[in-house]
């Protein structure tokens, strides 16, 4: 940044950070609370996508016996990841499940009927992970169904051999957190600090980074002192607190936090040479490569005013929300149920919706705390402006996109927009801001898909057309060369009878 | 268990933070309380009832409209916004004006200078400062006449009915001392072609005082509880510094130069900035949201440009206060102030395009 910049921002902002919000974070009493385990369910639905990419590929049949770990639909495509048993059981169906999403549409999914035994595949015993090379290792996290914890579910061993291919330097591991009430990550990190430390190191193998950074928001305290012990063996992994800001578990802004640079748009962090991954990955990682297990668990925090007993609960990959509820007890009838953080979440249709592993937390919201408001007219007070955190003017494309001018609001840098939320937090209006972005660039993206539909169409059209004219003209010139050869042979043949014709009266001439 | 089913698709985030229109409108008034209560004590009986008539009429101005627009009325009204606005624009008035000047002001604040534009949000210029300038130029007489201050339980002072007698029937006999402002008085002298420093050395010259017990409209009495009042909207982070400090630097730098080549044709900052509504523009008029640019940056530029205005309508133009008329010419430029400076996006530089890959830190 130039002298200017710094002076714009000075006076812009005044000195230090600015972007941002500070929600109630509501973490406790739920983060201090010891996990739990959730009681098997007698049915498990493992939805078949629960990644970013292509669906995987089921390769059980129904009624047939599966242990836990057991692969039960494998990768499908480049972007894709396994999905495995979460307990020991028979497949009852291969069928529908509502997905985890407001539109309450449904999702494929393999239903387990649980033995109760919850008994573990056999596996080979563990190599060591360090005398893998770092392709095997990428080979291992994939085969374990590891996609990123964070919440985008990005297949993990992907992300790592981009790394590797882009040379990386820096590690970063996001324990971030930052949604409020949402506190598994804290656990995880209070609970297996040596766990994700391993998987940290193992990761460093595997993408050829020479250190890690594990930035932790100061608000985790005890997370950051079990990580600080956990990671004191090794001098190539620190420990890095940042202050706690929604959303500092934004890659870019955690890297920025971590490192002071800023991320080009339309670039991504590996440009600068870091790889950013979630610290519940990094847990994965450990479990995939010591212990030979996938990802079949997770745990999700269970939050929210209409629980009776909040807390972190170790749960298998599809299970029920009403499942988990019933677990957590619920104290009355809440509002809203949320699957993920209260900024960022999805509203759950109803209860009977699997646990993916992206889940990261239920919250079950009482009316007071989810007030809905009519949203009024903008006052213009540019609150929205101050909280974004790329620094839109969530105003002016919020106008454009009501209008229905959606390049206006491109224009303004609407594809910049990480869709926090933030905006939408701060308005005084209560207008739905960052819904309108999600809407915008979802449209935009269907126009993108039209316009690619249409122009394959329009070529395939142009083709067809050259086809027919070039088969025209070919039958026509196929056509005119045989008639040429047959008037050619009947001139011939003319030609030779009018030859003998000729000899004929010469002979009678003659 | 739970038969958990949600009823409407509720797009995320599902918290906020609780500001809400009607709160921040609420903390502006509170805000303006202190100066406001301070100038009834100062003009008494009329100056409450010119204070009530023009809120009620500002009032009644959005609500006729909305009813126009066949929309309920009162969950708009209780916003504030137009209750606010008929705040301002009393203190803007004189305070022993006759009751249809609060009236005419009121009506104009909120349906010429509001609704007709869209309603709250909308309007390019601020209501309030608008049915100023509209009364200023329609009624000139009436919005210059001021009295000097009359405290409540001074001797002099009008009782309840009295006052009622002075609003809606405008000044019949009372007994009330005309006087002039410092800016009118000193326009006045320096058009007549005695300089400042004779001016402001005369005995009969208006008393310039930090509290404020001078004559003026109510808003422009007390500097300091003006200014008390917009530093607690800051602490209350309804506003932040840029508006006020520019503004008043805006004011500030030029009658600085001006008084320092001058004394005898300039009037001196201290003057500037304590007399008038400079405060009350500064802190209240120009923090106006609606009206004033979105990015901080373009604040900065607005308000020096509101405070710049301001001193040159002062000093060389024919009204001697010049806040109203300057506010509302930046405002003009607000669209074209926020078209050229927007906030810089992550990973780009000021003009939008992507930022150069740094080179690696070691």
């Amino acid at each position: 940044m130039g002298l200017m910049e710094k002076i714009f921002a000075l006076l812009e902002h005044g000195p230090g950070e600015h972007w941002g919000v500070h929600p109630d974070d509501r973490k406790r009493p739920a983060a201090d609370a010891p996990v739990r385990i959730l009681p098997l369910p007698e049915r498990l639905h493992v939805p078949l996508q629960q990644h970013i990419g292509a669906a995987a590929r089921p390769i059980v049949l129904v009624g047939q016996k599966v242990l836990k770990g057991q692969l039960l639909a494998e990768a499908q495509g480049v972007t894709s990841a396994n999905i495995h048993a979460s307990t020991s059981g028979t497949i009852t169906a291969i069928g529908e499940i509502t997905a985890p999403h407001p539109s309450g549409l449904p999702c494929a999914a393999i239903t387990i009927t649980a033995d109760g035994e919850d008994r573990w595949i056999e596996t080979e015993p563990a190599v060591d992970p360090f005398s893998l090379a770092p392709k095997d290792i990428a080979a291992r996290i994939a085969a374990a169904g590891v996609v990123g914890l964070g919440g985008a579910t990005f297949p993990s061993a992907l992300k790592l051999g981009l790394g590797l291919r882009a040379k990386i330097h820096t590690l970063i591991l996001n324990g971030g957190e930052c949604e409020p009430y949402l506190s598994c990550d804290d656990r995880l990190m209070r609970d297996f600090a040596a766990e994700i430390v391993d998987g940290v190191r193992i990761m460093l193998h595997a993408t050829g980074a020479q250190k890690a950074q594990i930035g932790i928001e100061d608000n985790k305290p005890e997370a950051i002192a079990a990580m600080t012990t956990a990671a004191r063996k090794y001098a190539e992994i620190t420990v890095c607190p940042v202050p706690a800001r929604y959303p500092m578990g934004s890659e870019k802004h955690l890297f920025s936090a971590l490192t002071g640079q800023e991320v080009p748009a339309d670039g991504r962090t590996t440009d600068l040479g870091a790889l950013v991954h979630n610290v519940g990955t990094a847990w994965a990682v450990h479990e995939a490569l010591r212990n030979n297990r996938p990802l079949v668990e997770r745990i999700v925090t269970v939050n929210g005013s209409a629980i009776a007993f909040p807390g972190n609960i170790r749960v298998p990959v599809g299970a029920l929300v009403e499942d988990v509820l019933a677990y957590a007890s619920l104290k009355e009838e809440p509002a809203r149920l949320v699957m993920g953080g209260p900024m960022m979440g999805s509203l759950l249709p109803h209860t009977r919706v699997p646990v993916v592993k992206g889940s990261s937390g239920i919250l079950a919201l009482t009316a007071a705390e989810a007030a809905a408001y009519d949203p009024g007219p903008c006052i213009r007070c540019s609150s929205c402006v101050r909280a974004c955190p790329v620094g839109l003017l969530p105003l002016e494309m919020s106008a454009r996109i009501a209008t229905s001018d959606l390049n206006g609001a491109v224009d303004l840098g609407l594809k910049d927009c990480i869709a926090c939320g933030c905006c939408s937090f701060v308005c005084p209006s209560h207008i739905p801001l960052v819904h309108y972005f999600n809407h915008a660039k979802g449209e935009l993206a269907a126009q993108g898909r039209t316009q690619l539909r249409n122009e394959a169409a329009k070529r395939l059209a142009v083709a067809r057309a050259e086809r027919i004219e070039r088969d025209t003209r070919e039958k026509a010139e196929a056509a005119a060369r045989r008639k040429a050869e047959r008037m050619a042979q009947k001139a011939a043949e003319a030609a030779a009878a009018a030859a003998a014709g000729n000899t004929t009266a010469s002979e009678v001439t003659t | 268990m739970t038969g958990f089913v949600a009823t409407a698709p509720i797009a995320s985030p599902h918290a906020h933070s609780g500001g809400r229109v009607t709160g921040v409108m609420g903390k502006v008034m509170l805000a303006l309380a202190p100066a406001t209560l301070y100038g009834f004590w100062l003009y008494g009986w009329p100056a409450i009832h010119l204070w009530v008539i023009t809120i009620l009429f500002s009032l009644l101005g959005e609500a006729f409209c909305l009813r126009l627009m066949q929309r309920r009325a009162m969950p708009v009204l209780l916003d504030g916004s137009a209750a606010l606005t008929g705040w301002l624009l009393a203190l803007s008035l004189p305070p022993w004006a006759p009751w249809w000047l609060g009236a005419v002001g009121g009506l104009f604040a909120t349906v010429i200078a509001k609704q007709v534009f869209g309603g709250l949000g909308q309007n390019l210029f601020n209501p309030a400062m608008v049915a100023r300038v509209a009364l200023l130029i329609s009624f000139p007489v009436p919005m210059t006449q001021m009295v000097a201050a009359l405290p409540l339980g001074s001797a002099a002072a009008p009782d309840f009915v009295q006052g009622l007698q002075i609003t809606l029937a405008g000044m019949p006999n009372y007994d009330a001392v005309a006087s002039a402002s410092l800016l009118g008085h000193a326009k006045t002298e320096l058009s007549r072609g005695i300089d400042l420093v004779q001016t402001l050395a005369g005995a009969n010259m208006p008393a310039l005082s930090f509290i404020g017990a001078r004559t003026g409209s109510l808003g422009e009495t007390s500097a300091l509880l003006i200014a008390a009042g917009g530093i607690a909207l800051m602490w209350l982070r309804i506003i932040t510094w840029h508006i006020p400090v520019a503004m008043l630097l805006g004011i500030a730098l030029p009658a600085l130069i001006g008084h320092a080549i001058d004394p005898a044709r300039y009037l001196g900052a201290g003057a500037h900035l304590l007399s008038g509504a400079a405060m009350l523009g500064a802190f209240f008029i120009a923090t106006d949201y609606v009206t004033s640019p979105n990015t901080r940056l373009g604040q900065l530029v607005f308000a020096f440009g509101c405070g710049f205005l301001t001193w040159v309508i002062r000093t060389y133009g024919g009204y001697p206060e010049g806040v109203a008329f300057a506010v509302l010419l930046m405002n003009a430029l607000t669209p074209a102030i926020d078209r050229l400076i927007k906030p810089r996006i992550y990973g780009r530089d000021r003009k939008g395009r992507p930022m150069e890959p740094l080179e690696e830190k070691a």
